[in-house]
């Protein structure tokens, strides 16, 4: 396993607060990683620094052995591709031309190449938005929005894609069709990293699972170790129990 | 199966708009306060071929270049702002380059270096002004629409007041000319102070226009943009500092002409959609239209009495806004 992603010693402080304390991990390809925890515990911050949004982290966090400052904007978005909790989209843009601007950092000039086409029809075909193509995506109900926005990031034919809270506006089924993709997509060879607040779906596709506590990681983890029921119960505060399906599926039962 | 390819979607919405453009390039200067002949023109015979000449066609170029360059920074503030109700004049930019232009007027500064001085007194309001409503309006770093609007008001009165002050101070012959244009209107002017507006506004309305594929992204969110490999700070600033040029340039020569900025744009986004590849080429070809329209409305409705063409702006353009924000509000609680 070479890693792709090297964080060593990783913080953050917002405003004299140290919102991300000494985080250290590495990320090889072909993972579906879940990141959990309270709110306020500095999941999304962790996310925001991978995918270079947040420059000002302390400590070294590497790509491919170069640290995220000094990637090329370009470069970067080739390498990863980051999909938002939510978004807000003030404009009447289709479905499609959403999708395509993950193109963006393959192109030179103003018009795509037969080849961003071929990418994105692809991320379309995957994500499973073909069918609404044409539509306004300001008129898309939350699933199906969400569903665009990740058809943008995988047109963007990252290595590694990072998620925020990707099911949060989703009903069950669409739920666990989008881990269904991720899974696959990291069968693939993709580094998946996902923040959820969701337990079992974390639980039950996730190969690795990260819980963050106040800026401080708990634990590093495959599912059945790092979700047991003392530590959900020592992190969130509530009692959990954790049973096996029928089917030998982790199962956990909170509140 | 839809279209494929955006390229040809440009050039045929490129097309249409410039065949309008070029339909009223052609009949506003037929229309005015006299009546011309056609055939005395064509001969070259003396009163009808001279108004065409050099009052008539140096109007209509003037309010299409205006028109076509308020649209284009309307679009592009909108876009950078994620606001349709953005734009020059709602912003305040436009007051910010009358009263630069104003002080220049009233103080009788004339020439600096090759431009008029008047002209580079209007781009420093307006890039002026620009800097500060993003200022103050700026919390973190999320603009809202509420706060920018008030912001654009305030500026906008205060600009008022320093213009009125500087006003009270001036001759005659200075305040009749203030006031005249302030009013906003495009006036028959020589071939050379036209051909100086096009070489100063071209630079920076190209600069705008071969980025709107990145304007794309910004009008979905700057992080959005970053994360898809864009420079997204080097972007704004490049965009704010050409508008500012191109506004600046055309209000020294027109005054404020308001809601061009605003109709044009968004008409256009509900026919043809947000991609700025379609939607700035034609804003300029349209917008320049409008105007040109509207200017031909202002000099024939009461003729001989020369409205100045941005009281018919403001006139259809208020109730616009209006409309526009009672809508946007709905939507906002979808």
């Amino acid at each position: 396993m070479s890693a792709l992603y090297q964080l060593r010693g990783v913080g953050m402080r917002y405003e004299g607060r140290e919102v991300l304390r000494n985080i250290s991990l590495e990320f090889g390809a072909s993972q579906l990683v879940g990141i959990v925890g309270p709110n306020g515990a500095g999941k999304s911050t962790l996310l925001g620094i991978m995918a270079n949004l947040r420059r000002r982290y302390l400590g070294e966090c590497r790509l491919q052995g170069v640290e995220l400052r000094s990637w090329q904007r370009k470069g970067f978005a080739r390498m990863v591709s980051f999909v938002p909790q939510s978004l807000r989209v003030d404009f009447p843009f289709t479905v499609e031309e959403v999708v395509l601007m993950g193109r963006t950092p393959y192109g030179n000039g103003m018009f795509e190449s037969a080849e961003d086409w071929k990418a994105v029809e692809r991320a379309m075909e995957l994500t499973g938005v073909t069918a609404f193509r044409h539509r306004d995506v300001r008129t898309l109900s939350g699933g199906e929005r969400q569903s665009v926005v990740l058809a943008s990031a995988l047109a963007q034919t990252p290595h590694v894609l990072l998620l925020d809270e990707p099911a949060t506006f989703l009903d069950l089924n669409h739920q666990v069709s989008l881990y269904r993709l991720l899974r696959k997509l990291c069968d693939e060879g993709l580094l998946v990293i996902t923040v959820s607040h969701d337990m079992n779906l974390t639980a039950a596709f996730c190969h690795r699972v990260i819980m963050l506590r106040a800026g401080e990681m708990v634990a590093d983890a495959p599912p059945a170790e790092a979700l047991c029921a003392e530590r959900i119960a020592a992190v969130f505060g509530v009692p959990a129990e954790v049973h096996r399906t029928r089917a030998g599926r982790h199962w956990i039962v909170y509140g | 199966m839809g279209e494929r390819n955006a390229s040809g979607r440009v050039r045929r919405a490129v097309l249409w708009s410039g065949g309008i453009c070029v339909l009223v390039l052609l009949l506003s200067p037929l229309a005015g306060a006299s009546r011309l002949d056609l055939a005395k023109v064509l001969a070259g015979e003396a009163p009808d071929r001279d108004i065409l000449l050099y009052l008539r066609l140096p109007r209509t170029l003037l309010a299409m270049l205006a028109g076509g360059c308020l649209c284009l920074a309307g679009s592009l503030f909108q876009a950078l702002l994620r606001d349709a109700l953005a734009t020059p004049y709602t912003l305040g930019i436009s007051s910010g380059a009358a009263l630069g232009a104003v002080a220049a007027i009233c103080f009788g500064w004339r020439q600096a270096g090759p431009l008029p001085a008047v002209w580079l007194a209007a781009i420093a309001g307006a890039a002026v002004v620009l800097w500060l409503v993003l200022l103050i309006s700026s919390e973190g770093h999320r603009l809202s629409s509420f706060t920018l609007l008030l912001t654009g008001v305030t500026i906008n009165s205060i600009c008022l007041a320093l213009i009125l002050f500087l006003h009270s101070f001036a001759g005659f012959a200075q305040s009749f000319a203030i006031s005249r244009w302030l009013m906003g209107g495009v006036d028959s002017i020589d071939y050379a102070s036209l051909a100086m507006l096009a070489a100063v506004v071209t630079p920076p309305a190209a600069l705008i226009l071969f980025r709107s594929r990145e304007w794309n992204l910004l009008a979905m969110g700057e992080e959005w943009a970053t994360a898809r490999g864009l420079s997204t700070d080097q972007l704004m600033r490049m965009g704010y500092v050409a508008a500012s040029i191109v506004i600046g340039a055309v209000t020294a020569l027109t005054g404020p002409i308001g809601f061009v900025g605003l109709i044009v744009p968004h008409v256009l986004r509900s026919r043809l959609g947000s991609d700025h590849r379609i939607l700035m080429p034609c804003s300029i070809l349209l917008g320049a239209a409008f105007l040109a329209v509207c200017d031909t409305i202002a000099r024939t409705l009461l003729a001989p009495v020369d409205v100045p063409v941005g009281v018919v702006t403001a006139l259809f353009g208020g109730p616009f806004f209006i409309w526009l924000l009672r809508s946007k509000r709905r939507s906002l609680w979808l």
